[in-house]
């Protein structure tokens, strides 16, 4: 699993990327996607949507299954990837390149605090793969 | 409770599948990926596990009359070494189980149930089987292996003497594989040319390595689960638990070619003559999806701003790129080309009732 440091984690799987000041670029991980499987379908919010930290804001569908996106941070949505919506496989191929869903303003970079690290992250998912494994 | 494992669980890890449990066993959902595997299988061979599935016996002087009581199908009508789809009913015409009926000799059939269902299939026989049969449960001594897909016969050949092109499709015989006794059956649940290999449980491991060397040059890929499900709904299948279960009749189903009232008497063959009768009021259709979006199980089904019934298996096909389903309306919907609407988180998804297989192989 690959988990670069310069993003933020959160518990649900999305990845932040801050590089001005307020905006904040959103995406899955690629734990995430390694664990849906074939992504084949993704729903994503319009533009001027309002998102809520810890609220789902999207969909990406697998092969097999259905999974919120849930937003790592509260803000409004500037940019949307709309590529994704015929070319969902990407989240599997570059999920933090690529793949990023949306760009949103924050509303609070403060929130920014309740995210992960990414070396917090990895040792997040590895006890979730041992609860798994039980 | 611990899960079953197959004969071919080690091989499996050390291919490095995702494992999931499914009807009590630890199963392979995906090696490389569900798309990979799917395409795989249409476009060349791929290589299934099914060692989960049950095997059940009946055979003995009175096989013949227990089988004409047990299941909708006139057994008359299966020659030996012939396979036969076919269902058991409850007395009131709920499906006990789909299965593929192998006749293996006059008086012995084996009889391939669905994993999940294997004990109460066998309780279910042996309440009407009254000690006329024998009746063995022999899961556990068979594994069994598929070889699905147009490269299927070319790969097979290289490991038996037997001449496959002569086995026809729902045909099987008993031969090697691989210097494995094997009763090699021409079917499957992919909708593509292939065949399933009943082998002894300890000698799995040859007859799958074998293939996978053979086929190696056709890159012949393991398949698991997950395609299994894409392959057989692209293919129109029916899966037990989701299309059919204790709720819904083979007339209901679709499946009334399998039904032959004129053999006479069988379990549920009075609630089932009724219902002919007086029609049923739910049918199962297929669904194609004319908008973007993925039906799943239990999405429910519109036609205008009525919801007229359920789906009850549904995914993205991989091969024509749209949503495909199958699902319960009633017999005024179930005509192709009706148009419903299928609700997918709150909203309505345009679609089209289409008679299933959704995908046909090129001949």
């Amino acid at each position: 699993m690959e988990a670069p440091k310069e993003l933020r984690y959160s518990q649900e799987h999305e990845w932040v990327l801050v590089e001005e000041e307020n905006l904040a670029t959103i995406g899955i991980t690629d734990y995430a996607q390694d664990q849906l499987g074939d992504v084949v379908f993704v729903e994503l919010p319009e533009p001027d949507a309002q998102l809520t930290q810890d609220e789902p804001f999207g969909v990406v569908e697998s092969v097999k299954a259905v999974s919120d996106i849930y937003a790592p941070v509260s803000g409004t949505v500037k940019e949307v990837n709309t590529e994704l919506l015929n070319t969902p496989e990407t989240i599997n191929e570059d999920p933090y390149g690529d793949a990023w869903l949306v760009q949103v303003e924050m509303n609070d970079p403060e929130e920014l605090d309740a995210l992960m690290t990414a070396e917090e992250y990895e040792r997040f998912v590895e006890e979730e793969q041992e609860d798994a494994d039980e | 409770m611990e899960a079953n494992r197959t004969p071919l669980y080690q091989v499996h890890r050390s291919l490095g599948a995702r494992m999931i449990e499914f009807g009590g066993w630890q199963m392979p959902v995906h090696y490389t990926g569900i798309l990979a595997e799917h395409r795989a299988v249409r476009a060349q061979v791929g290589l299934f596990d099914l060692s989960h599935m049950g095997e059940i016996e009946i055979a003995g002087p009175r096989a013949y009359a227990v089988c004409q009581e047990l299941f909708v199908t006139d057994i008359a009508r299966i020659r030996i070494m012939q396979a036969q789809y076919s269902v058991m009913c409850y007395a009131d015409g709920g499906i006990v189980d789909d299965v593929i009926i192998y006749r293996l000799a006059e008086e012995r059939y084996l009889v391939c149930v669905n994993a999940a269902n294997r004990a109460t299939d066998y309780g279910w026989m042996a309440e009407h089987n009254r000690g006329r049969a024998d009746l063995i449960d022999r899961s556990d001594e068979y594994a069994l292996v598929a070889i699905q897909g147009p490269q299927a016969q070319a790969i097979l050949s290289q490991l038996t003497s037997h001449d496959l092109s002569a086995i026809r499709r729902y045909w099987a015989t008993q031969g090697e594989v691989a210097g494995v006794p094997t009763l090699v059956a021409r079917t499957g649940y992919t909708g593509e040319d292939g065949f399933e290999l009943f082998v002894p449980a300890e000698r799995a491991e040859r007859v799958w390595q074998a293939c996978g060397a053979v086929g190696r040059a056709s890159n012949i890929v393991p398949v698991g689960l997950g395609a299994r499900d894409t392959l057989r709904l692209e293919a129109g299948y029916l899966l037990y638990g989701n299309d059919i279960d204790t709720r819904t009749t083979p007339l209901e189903a679709g499946l009334q070619r399998l039904v032959h009232f004129e053999a006479g008497s069988f379990v549920g063959s009075e609630a089932l003559r009724k219902q002919q009768t007086d029609g049923i009021e739910k049918q199962l259709v297929g669904i194609k999806m004319e908008g973007a979006g993925i039906p799943r199980h239990g999405y429910t089904i519109w036609s205008g701003d009525q919801e007229v019934g359920v789906v009850t298996s549904g995914t993205q096909s991989p091969m024509l790129g749209v949503g495909i389903a199958l699902g319960y309306v009633p017999p005024s919907c179930a005509d192709s080309g009706t148009p419903l609407a299928v609700a997918i988180r709150n909203r309505y998804i345009p679609a089209v009732v289409v008679k299933p297989p959704f995908y046909r192989r090129s001949k």
